[in-house]
């Protein structure tokens, strides 16, 4: 005679163990070491978090135009009020700052759709943040065509120059980044070569002295007269460092990827290009998102750089302005400012990175 | 035995023909003088202890090895450094693997739909309505919208056969394919190999199975240390083996 099995009914866990109450009790006061741990942080907490909330906003001093409004114990937001513009726009005439906000705008719209997941359009968006882009805000940015008036590079500055810097930085540098990640991996000798020669090369000096050769050592190699951008000449520095480091991060994403799937895709016929196109570089590229966007963080930093070339991006700006005779003891609100415009765009990248690796895990 | 081997073929111009084909891994010689010649339609099982060169010998056939002396043609083309002509003959040889390979980043449709797109240039359309086709035939239509990561073992191992299937192959290697899933579910890609079988496809396979050599092969072929020991028509091969390596081997893999 046979028995059929009859699988034994799931039981609910115990109701100290789960909701807030069992989260706290397993997390906080699971013993009297610990319970001591929450309370004393919790209070250390709560007082520094006064202190700066009181410094930065309760005594702070926000309504003025110079220094004698600014006569509390509280940060003196007045300065960074009176000096905004310079600090966003750099030396960009106030007549054309519009251009620079179309940038801006255009920037948010194509980029803020990306935060969600079920937006609609997000990869033509995509698109035309890379390729039509570029091209409008040069065209804008620059002038001097369509009636726009010209406005030279040496004038840019601010956060509107350290988005040009990273916004180039970023787009240009991932995909060569690829380039010479695959050509490492090459199996012709003289592409190898080339491509371990360039990324030893860039990557075994500091940004620091590259921008400094850019800028000085350059021109005294170029036929006299020639007159090459500093801007660009920055620009060019940048992509080629970070190029760098972005071909190692995407090469350790490559080399995850198991000898299996480059045989299977050579089996089904695809070559070379198409089975890096479509097996390999999404696998290897989404394992490596921390990096890649860790990469993309560090450049934007690394912006600030431009400093030392004669170029004021926020930072810059910022230094630039604690300065000046008009305003003392400004410094470290101006410090703060410029480390919080950091912040928020640091911050935006890593968000955004860690909806893309949610959004693209496949269970493997 | 090497002529043993080449006697009992279907003629000299089958549809794969390896001509003395040796190989070194480095120093190692893999692969020595192999003769082999399989008409079209043919079922050959290749087996033999593990590092025989098995594997080896169906990975040369599609170039994911290369050959350093002796010819292989495979349907009229001769294998050379001429990617053209690999690619050609990649074209037409669909393979599986040990660990099935499917691509993780992709749904299963996707897999399947993927070089018959980009390789053969088929319209999407046409190409989902040729994988739904294959998945049907394999049993898991219904899976076609999950990630590989999802699905069993042997329905991962399904759905690499009907992604090879998709590119309609005139010849299938299969490289180990049972090794890697738990026993439940090697019955159900046996089966699904047997129904191919009935449709006629040129296959060569690399398997322990000797249940599915004997009920589908009309060749099986015994390799060690890089050479073709016997080959023969599987009811003399197993009843019959005339080789005391052979009869080791068996003994070995046929004793629990």
């Amino acid at each position: 005679m046979t028995t059929t099995w009859q699988p034994s009914p799931d039981l609910p866990p115990p109701a100290s163990t789960v909701g807030a109450v069992g989260w706290a009790r397993s997390n906080l006061f699971s013993t009297w070491l610990s319970s001591v741990f929450t309370v004393v942080l919790t209070l250390i907490t709560i007082y520094f978090l006064w202190q700066i909330l009181d410094w930065g906003i309760f005594s702070a001093d926000l309504a003025g135009k110079d220094q004698s409004a600014c006569e509390g114990d509280g940060a003196c937001w007045v300065f960074v009020k009176d000096r905004f513009n310079f600090f966003i726009y750099g030396f960009y005439p106030d007549a054309e700052q519009w251009r620079v906000n179309v940038m801006f705008i255009l920037l948010a719209a194509l980029i803020f759709p990306h935060f969600f997941e079920n937006a609609p359009y997000k990869k033509a968006l995509g698109w035309i943040f890379l390729t039509v882009y570029p091209v409008v805000s040069g065209v804008l940015l620059l002038g001097g065509v369509f009636g726009l008036e010209f406005v030279d590079t040496d004038k840019w500055g601010g956060l509107m120059l350290t988005l040009v810097l990273s916004y180039v930085g970023i787009v240009a540098a991932l995909p060569i980044g690829i380039l010479l990640a695959l050509g490492r991996r090459s199996e012709m000798p003289v592409i190898r070569t080339i491509c371990v020669a360039f990324i030893e090369l860039w990557r075994g000096v500091p940004l620091i002295s590259v921008l400094f050769m850019a800028s000085v050592m350059l021109p005294l190699f170029l036929p006299e007269g020639t007159n090459f951008n500093k801007l660009l000449r920055a620009l060019i520095g940048i992509t080629m460092f970070q190029s760098a480091y972005m071909a190692e991060v995407v090469r350790g994403g490559l080399q995850a990827i198991p000898r299996g799937q480059y045989e299977a895709a050579a089996a089904l016929g695809l070559g070379y290009w198409r089975s890096m196109w479509l097996v390999i570089l999404p696998q290897a590229l989404k394992l490596v998102i921390p990096g890649i966007v860790n990469t993309f963080i560090a450049l934007f930093k690394d912006t600030t750089l431009v400093l030392i070339i004669g170029l004021f991006e926020v930072l810059g700006g910022v230094q630039a302005a604690v300065i000046d005779p008009a305003w003392q003891n400004v410094a470290v609100e101006g410090f703060v400012f410029a480390a919080f415009v950091y912040w928020i765009f640091c911050f935006a990248m890593s968000r955004y990175s860690q909806a893309l690796e949610r959004k693209l895990d496949t269970g493997h | 035995m090497n002529e043993a081997a080449t006697s009992q073929d279907s003629g000299s111009d089958g549809i794969i023909q390896m001509i003395d084909v040796n190989k070194w891994f480095g120093e190692f010689h893999v692969l020595k003088n192999i003769n082999l010649n399989v008409g079209a339609g043919e079922r050959i099982v290749i087996c033999g202890p593990s590092g025989s060169g098995k594997s080896t010998v169906i990975r040369c056939i599609n170039r994911l090895e290369e050959h350093q002396r002796g010819r292989i043609i495979v349907d009229g083309v001769e294998l050379t450094n001429d990617l053209k002509h690999i690619e050609q003959i990649r074209r037409e040889v669909g393979m599986c693997f040990q660990h099935f390979n499917l691509f993780p980043h992709l749904t299963v449709l996707d897999n399947l739909c993927l070089a018959p797109q980009y390789v053969r240039k088929v319209p999407r359309a046409e190409a989902e309505e040729t994988a739904m086709m294959y998945l049907e035939r394999v049993k898991i239509p219904e899976q076609a919208d999950k990630f590989p990561g999802q699905l069993s073992g042997g329905q991962q191992q399904r759905v690499a056969i009907a992604r090879s299937l998709c590119m309609s192959p005139k010849i299938m290697l299969f490289d180990e394919p049972t090794s890697a899933l738990d026993p439940e579910m090697i019955k159900e890609v046996l089966d699904t190999m047997i129904e191919l079988a009935e449709t006629g496809m040129t296959m060569l396979c690399v398997t322990h199975e000797m249940g599915f050599a004997k009920t589908v092969a009309n060749r099986v072929i015994f390799m060690d240390g890089g050479e073709v020991i016997e080959s023969n028509e599987p009811n003399e091969f197993f009843d019959n083996p005339q080789h005391d390596r052979t009869q080791l081997f068996l003994s070995q893999i046929l004793a629990h």
